[in-house]
């Protein structure tokens, strides 16, 4: 696509500030908390060596599995949803004038509400007796009460998700739309493309980088809810929404075992950077086959 | 306009403006009763229309010394994340030198720790250093996640400007520095108010790591909230008029950056 950039080893220094402010806050304590996990910490002072013992404790637990398997099928939902949604609003939101401000401004406020803030509001927005959501849901004859169904208290952590997130894939996605020049269109025009294949060969190859940050920003934090799911429902009923990050807390703060809370803590970063990884690499490739199949 | 809606377009953004909006009406119309009246009984509109919630908060040096102190660590947050990631985002953009494809990846990573246990360390080390309940400790704690996506939006717009830009501006004998901030900045603005907006809501918005790191002289506005909950129950009224008062720092940053969204961008790198 474009000309080689010329390699100059000096652009380092441009990149130095921003690798020690970040190395400083996400090295050091990744530091400690590798150092927690081998040992076992009977007191501050005192703490033995044990080696790999807590990975293969935590490798081996079964309610971990069991909040593992719940997170991937939430962070895949959240996915799922959220990203055709996201798209879908980019390409329905005006583009000029007060409308496209209003509609802005309106679509990102979740955005901008605290975590905490969020369980809180969906708390009582979705009580059966005195919040908007059950009450509708309640008139209209749903049996509906998330503080005592599974199955409801699962699906309400979910929309309350697509409430809180779905404005930042919108939000991108309509920034990467509106940064396609108006001769893409026209070219279209004049082949009589239909409006699917204007999205498909248009829009869709040109969204990819957006979308690709889109993709891996919902992922990973999806995959670390805590705040919104712990105020509203604090993991239950039962272990109904306690994914993975309660899970862990309720091992660190409840059990006060840092051991193997902070192995824990590892493997699961582990397993964030392996989706995240394989799904970065997965998008490039496809983005490249792409652009190889156009030139070709 | 057929080639770029499709059908239904304006239905599905009605409905999903009417999903968006229905919880922060209902905020708005908690804010604005008091405790028996949410708790008594439904009403689709509020009975009354009280602002004792919102008076109670605005009078209250304990409640609106949180919206200071959130609003003093995100501002720090925000020009820190922003001037740190400007030069780095010009080197991704028109330079490649040894690492650079893994080192941004790389930066992506340090947003992928949860908090739970992480936050014990962050801890010792701020106490270790001194910065313990102070904004700052706050704003450099926050530029873990900041930082890493000021680059890669920043790197974007850097990459829309054409490179004989650069080529011209040192031909004429402009230096790095004078040619970074006299030419380059000014045609990147919409790129720093994007990114600016963004470091702003994350900041904005985090609970865990701010609250850890502060106890009274920096305490957000978050970690302010958390306290409604009282022996005689949940104060509704006037958590839901605090909720209501944290949206607006955000929605007037939007309101002053949609022209910059509204005119578009693209992640270049990726």
């Amino acid at each position: 696509m474009s000309v080689a950039k010329p390699v100059n080893q000096r652009a380092w220094w441009l990149v130095l500030p921003v690798l020690v402010s970040v190395a400083f806050s996400a090295l050091i304590p990744l530091m400690t908390v590798v150092n927690y996990s081998v040992q076992d910490i009977l007191s501050p002072s005192q703490s033995v060596f044990v080696g790999w013992e807590w990975y293969k404790e935590v490798l081996r637990d079964p309610e971990l599995h069991s909040a593992l398997f719940r997170q991937l099928i939430f962070s895949a939902a959240v996915l799922a949803i959220q990203i055709p949604l996201g798209i879908a609003l980019a390409l329905s939101m005006p583009k000029e004038g007060w409308r496209s401000s209003l509609v802005l401004v309106l679509l990102a406020m979740p955005l901008l509400v605290p975590w905490n803030v969020v369980g809180t509001i969906w708390q009582i927005f979705a009580r059966a007796d005195i919040g908007l959501l059950g009450y509708v849901l309640t008139q209209l004859g749903f049996d509906y009460n998330y503080a005592q169904e599974p199955w409801d208290a699962w699906i309400t952590v979910l929309v309350m998700d697509v409430w809180h997130w779905t404005p930042l894939v919108a939000l991108l996605a309509f920034a990467g739309l509106r940064a396609i020049p108006e001769a893409y269109y026209q070219a279209a025009r004049i082949d009589g493309a239909s409006r699917w294949a204007v999205f498909r060969y248009v829009q869709l190859p040109k969204l990819r980088s957006v979308l690709m940050i889109a993709v891996l920003l919902r992922l990973m934090d999806s995959f670390m809810i805590y705040t919104e799911p712990f105020v509203l429902t604090g993991g239950g009923p039962g272990t109904a929404t306690t994914f993975l990050s309660q899970y862990l807390t309720q091992k660190a703060v409840g059990q006060f075992d840092l051991g193997p809370a902070a192995a824990f803590s590892l493997v699961y970063f582990l397993i964030i950077l392996l989706l995240c990884f394989v799904l970065y690499n997965f998008m490039k490739s496809v983005g490249a086959g792409e652009q190889q199949a156009r030139s070709a | 306009m057929s080639a770029r809606s499709f059908p239904g377009r304006r239905i599905l953004l009605v409905l999903y403006l009417v999903f968006t909006l229905a919880p922060i009406y209902w905020l708005g119309h908690m804010s604005l009763r008091s405790n028996e009246a949410i708790t008594g009984a439904f009403a689709w509109f509020p009975e009354s229309f009280s602002l004792a919630n919102y008076i109670g908060i605005l009078t209250d040096p304990s409640w609106y010394d949180g919206y200071i102190n959130s609003i003093v660590y995100v501002t720090i947050n925000t020009v820190l994340s922003v001037t740190i990631a400007l030069p780095a985002a010009y080197a991704f953009s028109r330079y490649s030198f040894l690492g650079d494809k893994h080192l941004f990846f790389w930066l992506l990573t340090n947003r992928m720790t949860a908090p739970a246990v992480f936050l014990l360390p962050f801890f010792q080390l701020y106490t270790a250093l001194g910065l313990i309940d102070t904004h700052i400790a706050v704003a450099l704690a926050h530029m873990v996640f900041n930082v890493p996506l000021a680059v890669w939006i920043l790197e974007g717009f850097i990459s829309g400007v054409p490179r004989e830009i650069d080529e011209t501006a040192y031909i004429d004998g402009y230096s790095f520095p004078r040619f970074f901030i006299r030419i380059l900045l000014p045609l990147i603005k919409a790129g720093i108010g994007v990114t600016a907006f963004f470091c702003f809501m994350f900041s904005w918005v985090e609970l865990l790591l701010a609250r850890t790191l502060t106890s009274v002289d920096a305490k957000p506005i978050a970690a302010t909230m958390t306290r409604t909950v009282s022996a005689a129950g949940m104060d509704w009224g006037t958590l839901a008029a605090a909720g209501v008062l944290t949206i607006v720092p955000g929605a007037l940053v939007i309101y002053f950056v949609r022209r910059y969204i509204a005119k578009g961008f693209a992640m270049g790198r990726v």
